[in-house]
Parts: C-alpha cells; structure tokens; sequence
C-alpha cells in the first residue's frame, strides 16, 4: 500500500473569497492514488466550497489545483471550465441531488458517457453504422454501470420517480460513466438510513477495488468515514485544522474543539 | 372531511360571487346615456343577478376541478382513459397490414387534400404547416435545451426576408441574365436556412450566461430589434410596406396560375414537414438530444459531466433557427408579399404556445399544437372576437390540468435481455 502512495491531486494555497467571506483560507492538501480520502468539518466549514473549487463550478481567488500524473508532473487546472475538467478525469456527485430528473435512470448514466463518443448532429440524422455501433456500445456500458451500483431494475424508469437511497446512487453511477480517476462524493449518504448507509459503504469500497478510482469524499455520518477513509483532512471556518488517520482524528484536540466547542 | 370541504368551497364561491358583483356593478350594471349634453345613469338590476349567478357557478366549478386535478391519483398503466385509447391503437402497430393499410390513407389524404378541398382550405393548410415546422423547430430551444425563447419570430423574419431581398436585390439580374424567377425560391430555402442558423448563433453568443426570466428578456428584445431593424431600415427593407410580388415557386420551370401554385406549396410545405419531422426524431434520442435535455434539467450538473454547455447552447440555437428560417421562406412564397407586421412578438408567443399547448419536448405534441392554435381559428371565425379569451383560458386550463400538454414527451425505453458474459444488450423500441 504504502508503495503507490502517490499524489494524484495536488490542492496548494487554495483561497476563495466570496465578497468580504473568505470561505476557503489558504487550504493545501493533496490525493494520494487509489485511497479513499475524507473532507470532514462542521456546517459552513467551506467543504463544498473546495469541491466547487477543484470541479471548476467556481474560479479560486488564490491557489493551485493540479493534477499530478504518474512522473510527477503537474497540470494546474484551477479555474478551467467544469466539462474541461471532467474530460480529465474528475467527477464529482452533488449535495443535493443534481440528476437529470426528467429523464430516465439509463439515460442521465448515458449523458455520463458522453465524451466517449463523438457523433455530432449530422451523424446522429444519418445515423450511418459507425452512429449505430457507438449508441449500442454506450448503452451496454451504461447498463453495466446501472448492474455494478445495483440499479438496473430500474432502467427505464424517470430519475425523479427513484427512491431516495437509489438517487443518490444513480448520481454515483452517473458519475462513474464519464471514467474518472478522481470521484468527489459531496455527502453521499446524507439523508439515508443506516441500512442504505451500510449499502452505500459497501458501493465505496467496490468501486474503489473494482474500477481502481480514487475517492474524495465529503461527509457528516461519522461512521462511514471512518470506516471507508484512509486519510481525513478537517476543515472549520475555510482553515485546514487537522489531518491524518481515523485514530489520530479521532483524538485530535482541534477537531473537538471544532466539533463540540469547549 | 369531504363535506367540511364541500362547504368551504360554497362559501369561497359565495364571496367570489360577491366580490365579482360589486366590482362588475359599475360596468355592467350601471349605464352612462350621454343625450342632449346631459348624463343620466340608468341602472339595468336584472344584470345583477346574472353576474351573482354566473361568477358562483363559474368559481365552484372552477374550485372543483382544481380539487380533482389535486386529488386524481396516477392510475396503474392500462386502465386510464388515455392508455386505453392508446391500446385501441396498439393493434395498429401491431398489426401490420392495418398499420400499412392507415399510413397508406394518411399519406392519400395529405395528398389528395388540395384537390378536394380548394384554393381556400389549402392556404390555410399551409399557413398551419409552416406554424407545425416553426413549432418544431422552437420545440428544440424550448422543449428540449430549456432555454425560453421569446424572440423566435425574428428567425421567421430572417428567412421570409432573404428570399425578399433576393428577390428585390438579385431578382431583377437574374431574369436579366435569362433564368426564371421560380428558381430563385429553392435557392432561397437553403440560403435562409443557413442565414438564420447564423442569426442564431449570433443571438445565443451573448446570452450564453442567461437563462430563466433573463433570456427571455434578452431574446424578446432582439425579437423586437430585428422587427424595428425591418421596419425602419425603409431603403433597404421597403419599411412597413414591406417586399412585394415574391415569386411563387414555379413548377419545372412552368410559371403556375395561383391556385396551382398554391397546391404546389403545399406540397413542397408537406414535403418540408416531412423531413423537419424526420430530423427532430433522429436527434430526439441521439447522443446531441441527450445532450440538449441535459442542460434543460441542470445546468451545472451538465458541466459536471463533462458536457460542454457553449457548444451546446450553439447548437440548440442554430438548430432551432434553422427551421425557423426555412418556414419563413415558404411564408414568403405563400403570401408573395412580406412586412414586418407578420414578426410581432405575438407571433413568437403563439408558436411558444403551440409547443406548451402541445407538450414541451414532445415532437407530436408540438405538431398538434400547432395545428390546433392555427387551424381552429381559421374554422371558428364567427368566434373570432372571443380568440384571445379562449387562448387564454386553454392556456390556464393546460397549465393547470395538463402541465405536460396534450401529448406529453414519452421516454424511449430500452430492454437488456440477459445473455452471457461477453453480451450486448438488445434493445427494444416501445
């Protein structure tokens, strides 16, 4: 384990301000590949914000997100328009829930896998084989997405018309279909009780071992990230205040003190 | 419960009635005769009662219908009125020699309508299928991509008017240099097209960032621009006189008389909607469609997968104003004479209608919608006064007790059949 203890995502000095709120202050933290990494910290603590950051939803006011490739080189990718940064490898599931709700299960997994076709809107009146062959092959892929997160009895059925539990996988799901290397989950199993919790842990780890994808996780559900994460780093007020182990977190003064005050 | 609720619903009706007759009072009861320079009020009581009665009848059973809509259950698949009809129509999809044997008879009827039908009713049929191709093609902006377009007449505009300055500018030397003026018409259908996919493009690039309430704003006011533009450039665009004396196509270089040339554009009109309809439904669940309905339902969530929303927003423009364009020139040849009084913002929010009446996304929906909004006026005359109210109140009613229009937008489903390891999914239209 401790071999391919690489960085693959490096995060130096990150600030957003938001008028006079600094919501992120100087935050530096990095992904090591294949490990599953948790943001946790209290309500505001900023932990979306970074998400937001890094996916480009919004541009940072100061600092470098850079992905790091196997040589150690580094692409800085702050401030890139958020589909340019899913095409390189990043893909993040909402807070609250962001599916395509009028369209069905298999086809907001299909809009996951757009990139991985080109067909622009003369092949798609055409419709020649190369069309044909390129549909049939996305939808095979998007039904084994649906098969491995255990939703594809509900293919045909409209996302909004899905239990709540199942949405939030579906957002998982949708999020696998564009082939990450990174996926930011943003409280994934916010909402869920504990039988869909222990569910959705296990999809963690799955996807984690199966599609060797490493995961940034936000979370409030104490039991899950300590249970699934390898490394915590804790936010309060937009400042980093602590970082390492589930143990070490778990008896961190700091992050008490964040948590429940003195 | 029930009769708790019955009985709150005569009270409200009782004070709307109350209401409504004391507000009505001076206009209906009341009456001013001016004679001789002197005023007296005369006052007609027996309206009063038929305001009470009318305004409470009209209330409860307007209180009642908002308590059916809310209270009507989704009935299980199959036994709703709707799904029944539809299983009615399942044997002719089924069955193939029917389902022949019915697009054999649309097809004769479609053709065989000028013939039986005259001059009159054929113009009409015209001005409803350009209305069908504008409606189809503004079901894509507005339907699929989300984006609310107020200005899509400018489009029209745009089309009707380039076969006018073809013919006004480029006519005169080209019958000069010895060709026929009924060429020019198919060389305008692809020029507009292009033309207005360009105007497309052009609108869509500052309004990129919009959307909801801002985009309307912005695209009613280039709607309107482009009107003003027509109206006021008079050198070039014959100002509020507009161009006149646009050929009408001329068939394999025979110049028609009118009610030939009428059936004729008919026919290119049909042929027209043909593959306008052709080319929404190759796109509808196309990898672009998908696309396009995506951004309609989120935006940021779009990005997120990686989905390009410029290029996008590009395309759903260009796309919808492309067909806008080829209808305008069809109007052109129709009418043979163009002004801008024909591109008014109601123009745009009729065919907006159309698709709402019809089912936003649905591409049958927004064919019945326009077909309803422009052929039932026609054949209602006498209650042409009264259109604008019943528009009104069709809108309201939809609204409320239809939200998804008459023909609401259906799903594809796709079935895997469960084979080995290495398999590929079939896929099954329903």
């Amino acid at each position: 384990m401790t071999s391919e203890m690489k960085p693959i995502l490096e995060i130096e000095d990150l600030s957003m301000v938001f008028g006079g709120l600094r919501a992120i202050d100087c935050v530096s933290m990095h992904i090591n590949s294949g490990e599953i990494a948790a943001l946790i910290g209290p309500n505001g603590a900023g932990k979306t914000t970074i998400f937001n950051c890094i996916t480009g939803v919004y541009k940072p006011t100061e600092g470098t997100v850079s992905i790091v490739d196997s040589d150690g080189g580094k692409e800085k990718i702050q401030g890139l328009k958020p589909h340019l940064i899913n095409n390189k490898g990043l893909a993040r599931t909402f807070q609250n829930i962001r599916l395509f709700s009028n369209m069905s299960v298999l086809e907001n997994v299909m809009i996951g896998r757009h990139n991985s076709l080109k067909g622009g809107i003369l092949s798609a009146i055409v419709r020649d084989r190369r069309t044909r062959e390129e549909e049939q092959r996305i939808l095979d892929e998007s039904y084994e997405i649906l098969k491995k997160i255990r939703l594809d009895q509900f293919v045909n059925e409209t996302a909004r018309n899905l239990p709540y539990g199942a949405q939030r996988r579906l957002e998982i799901a949708r999020a696998l279909a564009t082939d990450p290397f990174l996926l930011l989950l943003d409280e994934p199993v916010a909402g869920m009780n504990p039988h869909e919790t222990k569910e959705l842990e296990e999809t963690i780890n799955l996807i984690r071992e199966q599609e060797k994808v490493t995961i940034l996780l936000i979370e409030h559900d104490m039991s899950l990230v300590m249970n699934v994460s390898e490394r915590i780093y804790v936010l309060d007020y937009g400042r980093l205040i602590a970082e390492g182990t589930p143990l070490e977190i778990k008896s961190n003064r700091e992050v008490i003190k964040a948590y429940l005050g003195e | 419960m029930r009769q708790n609720g019955l009985k709150s619903e005569i009270l409200g009706s009782l004070a709307q009635a109350a209401w409504f007759t004391v507000l009505l009072f001076p206009l209906i009861v009341m009456k001013v005769n001016v004679a001789m320079s002197k005023a007296t009020v005369q006052f007609r009581w027996s309206y009063l009662p038929i305001i009470a009665i009318a305004s409470f009848v009209l209330s409860f059973v307007w209180r009642r219908a908002l308590e059916w809509s809310s209270t009507r259950v989704e009935k299980p698949a199959g036994s709703s009125f709707s799904s029944k009809i539809m299983g009615r129509f399942q044997i002719f999809e089924s069955n193939k020699t029917i389902r022949l044997a019915t697009v054999a008879l649309f097809v004769l009827c479609v053709a065989v309508y000028p013939f039986a039908l005259g001059m009159y009713h054929t113009n009409i049929m015209i001005t409803a299928l350009i209305y069908v191709m504008l409606a189809l093609g503004l079901n894509i902006v507005v339907g699929w991509g989300g984006l609310l377009n107020l200005g899509y007449a400018a489009f029209f505009a745009v089309g009707a008017y380039t076969y006018g300055f073809l013919w006004k500018f480029v006519g005169p030397q080209f019958v000069s240099a010895g060709f026929d003026t009924g060429w020019l018409f198919w060389i305008a259908l692809p020029m507009a097209g292009i033309i207005a996919t360009v105007f497309g493009v052009l609108l869509s690039l500052p309004v990129l960032r919009l959307r909801g309430d801002y985009l309307a704003i912005i695209t009613l006011a280039f709607g309107e621009i482009v009107r003003m533009v027509l109206q006021n450039a008079s050198d070039i665009t014959g100002g509020a006189t507009g161009i006149s004396l646009i050929p009408r196509p001329w068939f394999l270089g025979f110049k028609l008389p009118p009610k030939q040339a009428a059936t004729y554009i008919y026919y290119i009109a049909v042929i027209l909607v043909v593959l306008t309809v052709f080319i929404v439904r190759r796109l509808e669940d196309s990898r672009v469609g998908r696309a396009l309905e995506a951004m309609r339902e989120d935006e940021i969530a779009c990005q997120s997968m990686g989905i390009d929303l410029v290029h996008n927003k590009l395309v759903t423009f260009a796309l919808g104003a492309f067909w806008a364009g080829i209808a305008g020139v069809v109007l052109a040849a129709q009418t043979t004479y163009i002004n801008p009084d024909s591109f008014t913002l109601w123009e745009s929010v009729m065919i907006l209608m159309a698709v709402v009446i019809g089912g936003q996304g649905s591409i049958p929906g927004a064919i019945v919608g326009a077909m309803l909004l422009k052929l039932l006026p026609e054949y209602f005359r006498p209650l042409a006064q009264y259109r604008m109210l019943i528009y009104g109140i069709a809108m309201i009613v939809i609204i409320i007790f239809k939200p998804d229009g008459l023909i609401p937008r259906k799903r594809k489903s796709y079935y895997f059949v469960k084979k080995n390891s290495a398999d590929s999914g079939h896929e099954v239209r329903v």
